[in-house]
């Protein structure tokens, strides 16, 4: 009996015990969505972290991605977010977030992050670090190689126009007898990569965003006549209303589309579902009218940031800080098949783990893409109410594509859209 | 199926009504049946096929096989033209336009075949696991748990709190009566959409956010439940009440003892309800909950859902085991609908 | 289940018995009323008191506290139109847009809604061979979530869909039926309905159990058609089940939206924009969240639907009695 009550006192005190060193233990929590295998590799890095800090536990919360678009902001307002968080309206959450430069070597970020650093600041004169760039993207075209090869029509080369593009898919798909000639992913920040080369600037001469500039109709005009005569396949773009996402993924898998102008975070999807049926490629970013410096593909991507409301602002920088190291963020780009936003990373270059011939060349030709970017296609990605003029740009030329509006009034209507949500930002 | 179908009932024969009746039914059974049971069958396809486009009903994988002298096993190819047409042959390796083959039995050859001359064979294979790796992928019985927890207490608690102000609301006459019924009905005018962050913010206040009651209590009071209660109890006849009050019973003997179980019809669709809505909300429980632990099968099966792609083949596989249970438990509660009034010859 | 229940319900029994003899039976009905409205009170008709005060206030902040007043703003910017009847005249075309097709869809929705489950009830209700099993066939669809039915019906619908390979096989025109606004939006009616006819044949149901055997066994005695039988007694008899049916069906048809907003997207351009998802696409999805907008538009639809309503309980009531 006396034995009993003391193994069971005992117990009660070995309970208390883990409890007591349970709250000593610093526990953070990371809120992710992803597409592939971001967050689970990035979990394998934190525990390494954890490893070394004893004291650090980081809890991850997969979520829908819709969590993280809809309602992390809410929980941020409310004061109810988690400490932090991947995310991809780097510009528009910069209010709730943690500034890390107390805590990190700034020059080690400034150097190798540098331009992903400005999409986390709230303006020019903001010299904080915000966020890690852990998955760069960047907007690109993907050719069905095998289609031309088929057809004989050569691949345009390293200047092509999306003009000459157009032609040439055109040619091809006639030949081959295949569907489409070409798709964009219904998505105003894939519509940029076509009006930045078109001349598009996005904000006027005193940096206000605008969305009707002569580069953006201009390719308003040719996007939409593109789609009135077969060159683009419509079921994208004018099979859908509203705001919502679309792509030509299927279409594209199962060669039944030459020219896809998507991202770079489709490669891993057509490395596996393509496998041996057909080769396809990475082209240069198509150019402009204007022609040879006028090609750019547009940024973007998603990062990790801390949050303001963290009660462990130390802790969070430290997890950051050792997955932006060189090593650990290779690891992460290798294992994810992601561009490194990371300049000595990207300089040493990224052995991709469990990547294809094919899609390691995809990736590569992607990285090579990135110094050729240009400056708008930075400063768009930066602003911070780019999402609505993403959307606006999707609901308002889909209207014009399906002719319920004419390019004009959908212009005008884009820019009155635009005018409203500046003013409720502010 | 005919001879089941066609089997009269009794010494009579089947009347016209009939005859439309199971026509009606087979139609949609067609109709409402053949899509859901397209999507089982598509549980079992690999993600590769659910993107095949045109989409097709079975799923198909490639037929591969182990030919001496190669590590890995080939995928076998039916040449449509040329001299090998119409024999079956295993890939080595495609280059270009032009296909490297060996035929199985001769593995030593190398044959040429051109690309456009070739199908792929294909045989039906359930990909299974799509299903297997969800148990590998997460800690399934825990949000299985709390999906089940969240609907039995929440599904008790509506039946419980709706049948009585039902109750109030139909047997009763009070000041104020007409006010609150149409407060209720009110209410639902409003889409539940816009009001889920000023709800957030009420539950948070109540301390109540990324708590399993957090989800279940601000739903318990569904409008639509009173106000289908209290519609159905409305055709119980007053004098039952009356004699019963005669007998001296208690207003609450008389809820409990005369009018459930006459509304059981209602009672058991309301559970039914209640029980779909719970297992399979998701807009709800994603604002409310935020540690994995505390996930429900909804927001873990929507977490195969990224920024710019899907993992159907997983969230099919998901779907469908989010499906049986509620399934099994409509299989049990719909025998209830059927009896009312009408077969315990209440009057 | 029951054997817990009982006891249960007996010990609730003696404070109800209590308060019985104090409040006297009348008043007890609030006792009866107090737990729903409790709950009710503060889970579902406070959000929507606070949703009039988000309608009345501008900015993207999610706090009310934050939010600057600006009065009847929001209203203004939705009602200022040269033509209601020509969205193109208005400031905000969408949400005209949407409500022109959200009139429309509810037109034809809740006449396909009621019509098929009303039909499909009587015939689940009759003697026929493995009930249960047709039961379930009905209500599947209820019990998938929006982007599952919209996936599968993609399948079918989309350009090499299943659909159109049946058409193709039988030599018959196909149709991109995701382009063509009218189909997409006839579609749109199609999913909707059977998506949700199980919920309101499971409700009919319950109801046509309430009609008691030997009115039907009186009216068998008189050989009167099945016509009548249903006109003179089903119907009526079955009047506060089909209130049930009538001003939900009416209410949920306004506030279609997910599964329409998973299959089109509300495309081809705007043809199925419902204003449910106009007010989804502002206050959630939308960047900045025009919250106050958003909120704006959902009064606006409340009092329309409140009108509605009570044009439809009316005739409801004054056909029973007529």
């Amino acid at each position: 009996m006396i034995q009993k009550r003391k193994i069971a006192a005992a117990a009660v005190a070995a309970t208390f015990l883990a409890a007591t060193a349970a709250s000593a233990e610093v526990q953070l929590r990371f809120e992710c969505a992803q597409d592939g295998n971001e967050c689970d590799t990035m979990m394998t890095i934190f525990k390494q972290f954890e490893a070394k800090h004893p004291d650090i536990k980081v809890k991850m919360d997969l979520v829908p991605y819709k969590a993280i678009l809809e309602n992390l902001p809410v929980d941020l307002a409310a004061g109810t977010g988690p400490d932090l968080a991947k995310v991809t309206d780097l510009g528009g959450l910069h209010k709730y977030y943690l500034d890390l430069s107390p805590y990190v070597e700034k020059t080690y970020w400034e150097d190798n992050f540098g331009k992903t650093l400005d999409w986390y600041r709230a303006g020019p004169q903001d010299k904080g670090i915000y966020g890690l760039q852990t998955q760069l993207t960047i907007t690109g075209a993907f050719v069905n190689k095998t289609l031309f090869d088929q057809a004989n029509v050569a691949l345009p080369g390293k200047d092509a126009t999306w003009d000459d593009w157009a032609k040439a898919s055109r040619e091809v798909a006639k030949a081959t007898g295949t569907r489409y000639p070409m798709a964009m992913d219904r998505s105003g920040h894939r519509f940029a990569g076509l009006a930045i080369p078109y001349g598009a600037t996005y904000f006027d001469a005193d940096g206000n965003p605008e969305l009707n500039d002569p580069g953006f109709a201009a390719a308003s005009k040719q996007f939409v006549a593109w789609n009135a005569d077969g060159t683009m396949d419509r079921n994208v773009w004018a099979g859908q209303g509203g705001t919502s996402y679309a792509d030509a993924t299927k279409e594209f898998v199962n060669g039944e589309l030459v020219f896809y102008y998507s991202g770079s975070w489709q490669i891993q999807k057509f490395a596996d579902q393509i496998g041996d049926a057909f080769d396809w490629e990475v082209v240069p970013a198509p150019c402009g009218p204007a022609g040879p410096g006028h090609c750019s593909g547009m940024p973007g991507g998603s990062g990790v940031v801390g949050f303001k409301s963290t009660k462990h602002p130390k802790e969070v920088a430290e997890l950051l800080n050792y997955l932006a190291q060189p090593d650990n963020y290779a690891m992460l780009e290798a294992k994810s098949l992601n561009i490194p936003a990371n300049a000595t990373v990207a300089k040493a270059g990224v052995k991709y783990e469990g990547a294809t011939p094919g899609a390691a060349k995809a990736l590569n030709a992607f990285s090579a893409q990135v110094p050729t970017i240009s400056p708008v296609g930075y400063a768009y990605q930066g602003y911070k109410n780019n999402r609505a003029m993403f959307n606006i740009t999707v609901t308002r030329l889909t209207q014009a594509i399906v002719g319920e509006l004419s390019l004009t009034e959908a212009l005008d209507r884009m820019s009155a859209d635009l005018k409203q949500a500046v003013n409720a930002a502010q | 199926m005919t001879a089941f179908l066609t089997r009269t009932r009794g010494r009579k024969r089947l009347h016209w009504t009939d005859w439309m009746a199971y026509a009606y039914l087979t139609l949609g059974v067609l109709l409402m049946f053949g899509p859901v049971l397209w999507l089982v069958l598509s549980s079992f396809k690999t993600e590769r096929e659910l993107q095949n486009y045109p989409p097709r009903l079975l799923p198909y994988v490639q037929k591969m096989e182990t030919v001496p002298g190669y590590d890995k096993p080939l995928p076998i190819y039916k040449v449509t033209a040329g001299p090998l047409a119409g024999q079956e042959v295993a890939q080595i390796r495609r280059i270009g336009l032009i296909s490297q083959v060996v035929k199985p039995s001769d593995p030593k050859t190398v044959l040429k075949v051109p690309f456009k001359d070739r199908k792929a064979v294909e045989h039906v294979a359930l990909a299974t696991s799509n299903y297997s790796k969800l148990f590998e992928r997460f800690n399934f019985f825990r949000f299985f748990y709390n999906s089940t927890f969240i609907t039995v207490m929440a599904t008790l608690i509506t039946l419980l709190v709706n049948s009585m102000a039902a109750f109030a609301l139909s047997k009763y006459q009070f000041r104020g009566r007409g006010l609150v019924m149409a407060l209720i009905i009110g209410t639902l005018m409003i889409p539940p959409t816009v009001v889920l962050v000023p709800l957030f913010l009420i539950v948070r206040d109540f301390g109540m956010i990324d708590s399993l009651w957090g989800v279940i209590i601000p739903g318990a009071a569904t409008p639509t439940g009173v106000f289908l209660l209290r519609q159905y109890m409305l055709t119980i006849p007053d004098e039952i009440l009356d004699a019963a009050r005669m007998d001296k019973a208690s207003e609450w003997k008389i809820y409990w003892r005369i009018i459930l179980p006459l509304s059981a019809p209602a009672i058991a669709v309301l559970a039914i309800l209640s029980i779909m809505w719970r297992w399979n909300d998701f807009l709800w429980p994603l604002i409310a909950l935020q540690k994995q632990e505390n996930f429900t099968l909804q927001l873990a099966l929507n977490s195969f859902r990224g920024e710019f792609t899907t993992d159907w083949a997983s969230l099919l596989a998901m779907t469908v085991l989010t499906l049986v249970p509620i399934v099994v438990v409509f299989a049990f509660l719909q025998k209830y609908i059927a009896t009312g009034i009408a077969s315990t010859g209440g009057k | 289940m029951l054997s817990l229940i009982t006891p249960l319900m007996q010990i609730i029994e003696w404070p109800m018995r209590a308060l019985q003899r104090i409040l006297g039976p009348r008043k007890l009905a609030w006792v009866f009323l107090l737990p729903n409205l409790f709950l009710f009170g503060f889970f579902t008709f406070l959000p929507v008191i606070l949703n009039f005060f988000y309608a009345t206030t501008g900015s993207d902040h999610i706090l009310l506290e934050d939010r600057p007043y600006v009065g009847m703003r929001n209203f203004d910017e939705l009602m200022n139109c040269t033509s209601y009847l020509d969205p193109n005249s208005c400031q905000i075309d969408l949400f005209w847009r949407a409500v022109h097709n959200t009139l429309w869809f509810i037109v034809l929705q809740v006449g396909f809604m009621v019509f098929f489950s009303m039909t499909t009830a009587l015939i689940l209700n009759r003697k026929i061979r493995a009930r249960g099993f047709f039961r379930a066939v009905f209500f599947f669809p209820v019990l998938l979530s929006p982007v599952v039915v919209a996936l599968v019906w993609k399948w079918i619908l989309q350009d090499q869909g299943a659909l159109n390979a049946v058409l193709d096989h039988f030599g018959l025109q196909t149709v991109n039926w995701m382009l063509s606004p009218t189909w997409a939006f006839a579609w749109s009616v199609f999913i909707s309905v059977w998506f949700h006819m199980g919920f309101y044949t499971l409700i009919l149901l319950a109801g046509l159990q309430s009609i008691p055997r030997d009115v039907y066994e009186a009216a068998a005695m008189d050989a009167a058609s099945p016509w009548r039988v249903f006109r003179k007694i089903t119907l009526p008899l079955l009047m506060p089940t089909m209130v049930v049916v009538l001003v939900l069906s009416l209410i949920k048809g306004v506030q279609t939206f997910d599964e329409v907003y998973a299959f089109t997207g509300g495309g081809p351009g705007s043809a199925t924009t419902l204003v449910i998802q106009f007010i989804y696409q502002n206050g959630f999805a939308g960047a900045p969240r025009l919250f106050g907008l958003a909120s704006a538009a959902s009064i606006l639809v409340a009092i329309v639907l409140i009108a509605l309503t009570a044009v439809q309980l009316w005739i409801t009531r004054r056909n029973a009695n007529g």
